[in-house]
């Protein structure tokens, strides 16, 4: 009995407040900078590079929703006209959105005043992974830890599809999800709303293309938001999730509990 | 003792046309016989297309005392083959009898149960008939944030008769991404094989590329590599633990253990970026320096975490209630777990001393030696514990080399690969062994990628732990395996 009340003393209070007090780490790759003026006329070096064929040239564009965050085009761009920032906002509500030129990324706008009156305080999700390397799940999963402590903003995952507001979705959908995952959207009661997170689950991600899969949630349900990322960092996660609830123009985001 | 087939080792190339090619009875022979009279054991059985339209199949056997790798093929024509089954007298080979039939159609005769691996195809289930039998059926759909398989649990009562795994679902077929696309995206799909494992595969895949290449990789980079995998070693094993803990209802040690595993993906992103050590490892070396301000923080941040594991651990495992429940919960005998070929930490728990890192050590493994930990019990007991051995010489290892690793400097890119070539790169994962096998053309170019995840070998040692169990074991017997759904279906 001492030993466990000395235990949780030793582990003191680890839960993060929101938005973070500190930066993330240096090299963490986040928000990506594009200064279009400095490339070289002609050069394509950056979208040969690209694993995902993110890039597309004239004008220089960058796919948020296909990029895996890989640092190959900054490294391979001759006048360092790429660069990473540690800003881990990313969340859109359009697929169009996440087309990156030099502008801001459109940040995902809350939703209309009725849904929010829904679901503003309490959102109960159902995760499904179609697909998922189970990179994406596991940060979903983090969101449930200590650190992260979703609940504290009234968001929950729920065992079923009955139970919830809306569907998380993560993976390219492999053909042999895709029905698990329509009849998985049917379940749950309207209105809802569906979340797509990671690269796989937005475009395909690395398995753009591939045979056996659909290229992203897209291709079987509609989507309210984009959450970019291979796999997004959990705060990413949650200020999407806050931002499309409102939560972060209000002024109530610090909510460090 | 002539062991016949062609010798290899772990990482380095062979010319294809020195792997002798034999005829289907007569492989089949060599492979049963060296398996059971050399203590061989089948870690893959990848194909490669021949000119003709027919289909090679290697056998690749490891030979685990003697850090050696043997390698002999049969070719089937186009059309209709058939070859007398392995399984009958091998029963590790059954999954990989399987896969081969479901892709290329070769028939193995005399196999007990065919069924579909990655196909959705009409099946029967597997069903117990009496009176008071019933049938329990999840998924794919779980209730947790996982991937996606479909389990039968034949019951009587709460007692857990037959449990039947199905998966397939997570098949985005990666093998066949591995062999056609650019080497850029072979990258990444090589670190999302299964997203728990980006250094574990993407280490496979460039100790394969590298060997094609004869490239020879520098030392440090290896260690950077050895630490990495260590620190993805040490966030599931913890994380595991923290589940368990959580399946039990012992929530102080599920929340401790599970804010700790944070700690070390938090590690990998100071090293690597992302949490999962992404584009860290790519064939040649290493893509980012391991600065002094880097090495000293790595280095408090373990010392930390050695102290954190230990009270928690001591916490978990002193609680008689815990242990009561873990002990003699999901038992898998040490013939069984032979028989099935298990892999990593549950072979490891079933008395099986089997690790890639001693077996056949490639990078700092050949200068750095970890004993390996055995128990004896094969429960879910022994799978928890395990964990928390390994985890302590994980911290113990990962510290040491951030004392030792000093300048790291990006290699030279493998650009050019040999022709006709096989390798077979080998990676003790957290899981368990990890096997890539490419073979090159005539040109250099890859035309067979095979991949086995540790999770391929221990689903069925799953199956077979819940048996005769409460139906209630079986989450704590599923979070003490803890499989990869996407690294089976590939
Ligand atoms: S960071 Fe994104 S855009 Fe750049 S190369 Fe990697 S995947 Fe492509």
């Amino acid at each position: 009995m001492w030993d466990t009340f000395k235990t949780r003393w030793q582990q003191g209070h680890r839960t993060q407040a929101f938005p973070p007090a500190q930066p993330l780490p240096e090299r963490f790759r986040g928000r990506p900078t594009i200064d279009a003026g400095r490339c070289a006329a002609g050069c394509t070096a950056c979208r040969d590079a690209c694993p995902t064929e993110a890039i597309t040239l004239a004008p220089l564009t960058f796919d948020l929703g296909r990029c895996t965050f890989c640092p190959a085009c900054a490294e391979a761009c001759p006048s360092g006209a790429i660069a990473w920032t540690p800003d881990y906002r990313l969340a859109t509500r359009t697929r169009e959105g996440l087309l990156l030129r030099d502008a801001a990324l459109p940040l995902a706008t809350a939703l209309d005043r009725k849904m929010r009156a829904l679901f503003g305080r309490s959102l109960k999700l159902r995760q499904v992974s179609a697909g998922g390397c189970n990179g994406c799940e596991l940060e979903l999963q983090a969101l449930n830890n200590v650190v992260f402590d979703l609940s504290r903003f009234g968001i929950q995952f729920v065992a079923s599809p009955r139970h919830a507001d809306g569907l998380v979705i993560t993976g390219p959908v492999t053909a042999n999800m895709r029905l698990a995952l329509q009849k998985t959207y049917e379940a749950v009661p309207d209105p809802k709303l569906v979340i797509a997170v990671g690269a796989c689950a937005i475009s395909g991600g690395p398995f753009l293309n591939s045979p056996a899969c659909h290229n992203g949630a897209t291709s079987t349900v509609p989507v309210d938001l984009f959450i970019p990322g291979c796999p997004p960092h959990p705060l990413t996660i949650l200020d999407g999730l806050l931002r499309l609830l409102g939560r972060l123009e209000s002024g109530r985001e610090r909510n460090t509990a | 003792m002539n062991l016949g087939g062609c010798s290899a080792r772990n990482g380095v190339a062979v010319v294809t046309t020195a792997i002798p090619q034999l005829a289907p009875e007569a492989w089949r022979l060599w492979i049963v016989t060296t398996c059971q009279t050399a203590r061989a054991r089948l870690l893959a059985l990848p194909t490669a297309a021949t000119a003709e339209g027919g289909r090679c199949v290697y056998a690749i056997l490891g030979l685990d005392t003697r850090n050696e790798l043997r390698i002999a093929a049969t070719t089937f024509p186009a059309g209709h083959a058939a070859y007398p089954a392995l399984t009958p007298d091998l029963p590790e080979a059954q999954l990989f009898e399987r896969v081969v039939y479901e892709q290329h159609g070769i028939f193995p005769e005399g196999h007990p149960w065919l069924k579909p691996v990655r196909t959705q195809r009409d099946y029967p289930f597997f069903a117990v008939e009496g009176d008071a039998v019933h049938e329990v059926a999840v998924g794919p759909v779980h209730a947790g944030i996982i991937e996606p398989g479909h389990f039968r649990f034949q019951c009587h009562g709460e007692q857990v008769l037959h449990l039947e795994i199905a998966l397939g679902y997570q098949h985005r077929g990666a093998s066949a991404l591995l062999r056609v696309a650019t080497p850029a995206r072979r990258a990444v799909v090589a670190e999302s094989l299964a997203g728990d494992t980006v250094i574990g595969h993407s280490w496979a895949y460039a100790q394969a590329i590298e060997g094609l290449a004869g490239v020879a990789v520098a030392h440090h980079a290896q260690q950077l590599r050895a630490l990495a995998l260590e620190l993805e070693r040490l966030a599931n094993h913890v994380g595991d633990l923290g589940a368990l803990a959580a399946d039990i209802g012992y929530l102080p040690a599920a929340a401790y253990f599970g804010r700790l595993r944070g700690e070390f993906l938090n590690l990998l992103m100071e090293l690597t970026g992302n949490r999962y050590g992404r584009s860290l490892v790519y064939p040649g070396g290493v893509c980012h320096a391991f600065t002094a301000a880097l090495r000293a923080r790595c280095g408090t941040k373990l010392a930390e975490a050695e102290r954190d594991l230990k009270a928690i651990a001591d916490l978990f495992f002193a609680e008689s209630t815990v242990v009561t429940r873990l002990e003699q919960t999901g038992v898998v005998a040490k013939k069984v777990a032979r028989q099935l070929g298990l892999v990593g930490p549950a072979a490891r728990a079933s008395n099986l001393l089997r690790d890639v890192r001693t077996d056949y050590p490639s990078g700092a493994y050949r200068f750095h030696y970890i004993p390996p930990v055995r128990l004896a019990s094969g429960d879910v007991y022994a799978r928890a514990l395990l964990r928390v051995l390994e985890a302590q010489q994980a911290l113990t290892f990962a510290a040491e080399q951030c004392r030792i690793v000093h300048r790291v400097e990006p290699g030279a890119p493998c650009e050019s690969l040999a022709a006709d070539r096989l390798v077979v790169s080998l990676i003790e994962g957290w899981r368990g062994e990890i096997v890539h096998v490419v073979r090159t053309d005539a040109y250099g170019a890859i035309d067979a990628y095979d991949v086995v995840d540790p999770s391929f070998h221990n689903w069925m040692g799953l199956a077979w732990a819940c048996r005769g169990g409460q139906i209630s074991d079986f989450p704590l017997c599923n979070k003490s395996f803890n499989l990869s759904y996407a690294g089976h279906d590939l």
